[in-house]
């Protein structure tokens, strides 16, 4: 039984490995913005969530497995909200994707309820 | 993990140190400096964290990667973002730099190798080891072998340890040796904390400046329903893990710093997300200044406690009837006070920095 969790683990543990090193490529050789931060989001949500859920496979006590389950909670809560809030900006700062070659989307931001000037925007970050 | 493997590991990441600092240095774009200087500070907390240290490695990761983070940024926004490009080269500061790089290393070569069992700070008869020997002796003294008779003879349970009345035999010697052995140090510490914030407060003209007017900022609060609401569902835990870093900072890694510096973190996120007025209804500009100097108070008011039951400045044993547990009331307080104070002061700085480009 033991032995089934250990290897159920060590699968994860090198799937979330592979997400990592797949991630860090995607971040280096993507085009743009928006398509290096879907790489980045692979790394935090596959990567990080396959080791954590890993760990939980060979986890050795309950309080470790509280804490594990803990720090995946927060990780699933945190890293989708802070790329959303980096696309935001991006879109706000005037950054637009990139879609095939040549075929950029041009012309005015997409309505995102109004979106402030510039400098009331850097404010606002405060 | 064994020491080779431990050593490879943590090679590395001083390498990656040093890399991200030569990057530092090239960049003229200011925002990306502030985001390097961020990774710096957590590639420093991981290899803290490498070394055992996990008490240093919390503070550099909420304070170097978090908070000085959000500071930066606040005080870019008042500034330009891209560093001015020097008109000419100045040989006095390479000079400078190069000389006390110099130094720097040269100091290394006298000092033990990593793990050196050795070394004078890990040698017998070394203050160190004397602390750390006698807290482990009182605290299996406590915990060891005889669970059932907690009214023990107090002083049976502190023969076995060399510091003999002395020894505060909590988990955490870290914490021990912080708030206790070395109290007055930390009291200090916790004083330049406290002169650092006066000083931020002076400089940028004083917190009243900065007083909420009454005007909420609605409209930041309307456009981000995601962010809103995940940093509504966030911050609770976020203040309760502050808690439980201050108050189990005698049983596992934490104390006053890291958890001062977690709950301020809390409300910087807050403000960041619902504006500066809100935070300042939460924590007004009153209270934070209250409570800078009332942490310092408290951690005074502890010592001159001491002095009142007829021991030193800081001498918890005195504060119960038992020499141990007036150690763990005082630590507690101690402790406490570093906490509000280190808020407070990560608050103050947050409201003169964020104040400070706000229509009068």
């Amino acid at each position: 039984m033991s032995a089934a969790l250990d290897i159920v683990g060590a699968v994860l543990l090198g799937l979330g490995s592979v997400a990592l090193l797949v991630g860090a490529l995607g971040l280096l050789r993507f085009p743009d913005l928006f398509s290096r931060m879907h790489a980045a989001g692979v790394t935090d949500s596959l990567g990080g969530g396959s080791i954590l859920i890993g760990l939980l496979f060979i986890g050795a006590s309950p309080a470790t497995l509280i804490k594990i389950g803990m720090v995946l909670f927060f990780l699933f809560v945190t890293s989708p909200t802070s790329g959303h809030a980096l696309a935001r900006a991006a879109l706000y700062a005037g950054l637009r994707p990139k879609l095939t070659d040549g075929d950029d989307v041009e012309g005015p931001a997409p309505d995102l309820e109004a979106p402030p000037a510039p400098t009331t925007a850097r404010r606002e970050v405060l | 993990m064994n020491v080779a493997a431990l050593e490879i590991v943590a090679f590395a990441m001083l390498l990656l140190l040093v890399a991200t600092a030569l990057i530092i240095v090239t960049r003229k774009t200011l925002l990306s400096v502030v985001i390097l200087t961020g990774i710096y500070s957590f590639l420093g907390a991981g290899w803290m964290l490498l070394l055992d240290a996990p008490d240093v490695a919390f503070t550099e990761a909420a304070v170097g990667a978090g908070i000085s983070t959000v500071l930066f940024l606040a005080t870019m926004a008042l500034t330009r973002h891209v560093s001015a490009a020097p008109r000419r080269l100045d040989w006095l500061p390479v000079v400078a730099v190069v000389l006390t790089g110099a130094a720097l290393l040269y100091g290394t070569s006298d000092m033990p190798r990593f793990g050196d069992p050795a070394a004078p700070a890990q040698a017998e008869g070394s203050l160190s080891h004397f602390f750390l020997e006698s807290e482990r002796a009182a605290f299996e003294a406590h915990h060891g072998d005889h669970h059932d008779d907690e009214h023990h003879g107090e002083d049976e349970h502190h023969a076995a340890s060399p510091a003999g009345k002395d020894a505060v035999g909590l988990p955490n010697a870290v914490t021990t040796i912080l708030a206790s052995y070395r109290g007055y140090d930390t009291f200090g510490e916790t004083t330049v904390v406290f002169a650092a914030g006066i000083g931020v407060i002076l400089l940028l003209s004083g917190l009243s400046g900065t007083q909420f007017t009454g005007r909420v900022e609605s409209n930041a609060l309307k456009r981000m329903p995601v962010l809103r609401i995940v940093t509504k569902l966030v911050i609770p835990y976020i203040l309760l893990f502050g808690l439980y870093v201050q108050f189990h900072g005698d049983f596992g890694p934490g104390g006053g710093f890291q958890a001062g510096v977690i709950v301020a973190a809390a409300l910087i996120l807050y403000g960041l997300v619902f504006g500066l007025g809100p935070t300042m209804r939460v924590v007004s500009p009153l209270w934070v200044e209250r409570l800078v100097a009332g942490g310092v108070l408290l951690y005074a008011g502890v010592g001159i406690a001491s002095m009142l039951r007829g021991g030193n400045f800081l001498d918890h044993a005195v504060l119960a009837s038992s020499a141990s547990d007036g150690e763990h009331y005082g630590i507690l307080l101690v402790e406490l006070g570093v906490g509000v104070t280190v808020t407070a002061v990560m608050l103050a700085i947050f409201y003169s920095f964020a104040g400070r480009g706000r229509p009068a």
